[in-house]
């Protein structure tokens, strides 16, 4: 291992203990840590955005259309220019030109997003709740397949109605309401752990590291 | 009863310690959900071509990384071509050093076997873009090859080309790809997905619009074992089994004593 690597493990190893010391309680190596990290993931990110997405996609074009190597580099100027009205929010007297690129953003969101994502939510999730069922009436699903396809379509049914504000929950409404509510409890029951799973992945990741490659007790 | 938490940091912190240390290993079952996308993978023909996304940075690596580093295995096994990008702005160093390593282990050649085509801004004009021409987003590879110098670029101008997406993701990038490849150029999707995420990913595999899920660090062991390649993902599964069986064990405790507590005080 060359010498860098090993400066490298080191200070990742400090760093890394550093950040945990904080279970025991605040101190200055924690918020050493976390103020570094802070700051190398930001200067990181707007680097990266700048070589990659600034310079290839703004600055080349820009450059290219001025010295006249490409004349396509002029349409170019034209998204660059609405981008730049951004920075007019640094200006109290232009602050209302920031309003044309957002307009604009909000415009080409809205009108790329909502057709793919009623298609993508709530067609193809209806139809994904529905289909079962054709393959009970077609006799090609397992008894337990059965079983799954009606209890989705119970739980569906239940949920939305708890989220139906429009009728007042007595009654039936209320008990299909409170099934509801137990189908959403199973749901967050089940994101929390999975959310517990993946954050003790993370200090089970560390405590490798720290283990193999610092202090070399496991291989 | 109050107990100090810093009771439960080192328990839990023992519970990883000391398994890992013995090096305990527990037997793996594979999930439905990881054995559909294994076995949609293995259906591809020699020379398939799969874009991979790797939409992770370091604080979801040790998730997702091992099961990345199986299925790249997996692909240049099968002679599968394999042509990663990321949308986040902090995984392109990650995601090369990632793909050098298993390239080196299984002789994959650059170019031709693999590429790389790093980070664009832009979640969805990039997942547009790369079905419109891939040269229109990617004009050059991450390590500044021209893509039209690329020899396995050649013939791959956008999705019509590329046999299944794979998304490895920690946020909602995984939601970016089905909404516009998936729907809007029919582009079969398979995930890979954290911990945090995948209670909401499910509807999507239900529907088909995931051909394949892997769930976290469960997933990444799960498909290490079908590809034949221990390595992290197994090792860690047994060390989490333990401090999950720990958990269950405190929120047993926790309620026993909460209830003794309340019939004290009644």
């Amino acid at each position: 291992m060359d010498f860098w690597s090993l400066i490298g493990i080191w200070v990742a190893a400090f760093l890394t203990l550093s950040i945990y010391s904080v279970l025991y309680q605040d101190n200055p190596f924690y918020r050493f840590a976390e103020h570094l990290f802070v700051g190398v993931s930001v200067g990181y990110g707007i680097v990266l955005s700048i070589y990659q997405g600034f310079i290839p996609f703004a600055w080349k074009p820009f450059v290219a259309a001025v010295e006249g190597e490409s004349s396509s580099g002029f349409i170019k100027l034209i998204p660059i220019c609405i981008g730049l009205l951004f920075f007019a929010r640094l200006s109290p007297r232009h602050t209302w030109l920031i309003r044309y690129p957002i307009a604009i953003l909000i415009g080409f969101g809205s009108g790329i997003a909502i057709p793919n994502v009623l298609r993508a939510n709530i067609f193809e999730q209806t139809r994904g709740t529905i289909a079962p069922f054709a393959a009970i009436h077609a006799g090609t699903l397992s008894g337990w397949g059965t079983f799954e396809a009606i209890l989705m379509v119970i739980g569906v049914i239940c949920t939305l109605t708890y989220f139906f504000f429009s009728v007042e929950h007595r009654g039936p409404v209320k008990w299909l309401s409170k099934v509801g509510i137990a189908f959403l409890m199973i749901g967050f029951g089940s994101a929390f752990g999975n959310t517990v799973m993946g954050r003790v992945a993370l200090l089970i990741q560390r405590v490798d590291f720290l283990l193999s490659d610092w202090l070399n007790i496991i291989s | 009863m109050n107990m100090d938490r810093r009771i439960v940091f080192i328990l839990v912190a023992l519970a990883v310690i000391i398994p890992m240390l013995l090096s305990v290993n527990l037997p793996v079952s594979v999930s439905e959900p990881t054995q559909k996308f294994y076995d949609y993978v293995e259906a591809l023909p020699a020379g398939s071509t799969i874009m991979i996304a790797f939409d992770y940075g370091p604080s979801s690596l040790a998730e997702l990384n091992p099961m990345a580093k199986a299925l790249l295995k997996q692909c240049f096994d099968k002679d599968i071509r394999v042509i990663g990008i990321t949308l986040v702005v902090d995984a392109p160093t990650l995601v090369s050093d990632l793909i050098q390593e298993v390239a080196a282990e299984k002789e994959a050649v650059e170019g031709e076997d693999y590429v790389f085509l790093g980070y664009r801004p832009g979640d969805v004009q990039v997942i547009l873009g790369i079905g419109t021409d891939i040269a229109s987003v990617y004009d050059t590879d991450y390590n500044g090859t021209a893509i039209s110098e690329i020899p396995m670029m050649q013939n791959i101008t956008n999705y019509d080309q590329i046999d299944l997406l794979v998304d490895f993701a920690s946020s909602d990038t995984i939601e970016s790809w089905i909404i516009y490849a998936n729907v809007q150029y029919n582009q079969k999707i398979a995930a890979g997905v954290t911990g945090v995420i995948i209670a909401q990913m499910f509807p999507y595999l239900q529907t088909g619009q995931l051909v394949g899920l892997l769930s976290g660090i469960l997933g990444a062991a799960e498909y290490e074992n079908l590809v034949g390649a221990p390595a992290k993902g197994m090792q860690w599964i047994n060390v989490e089994s333990f401090v999950h069986l720990l958990i269950v064990v405190l929120v047993i405790i926790g309620n026993i004593t909460y209830f003794i507590h309340r019939a004290r005080e009644e």
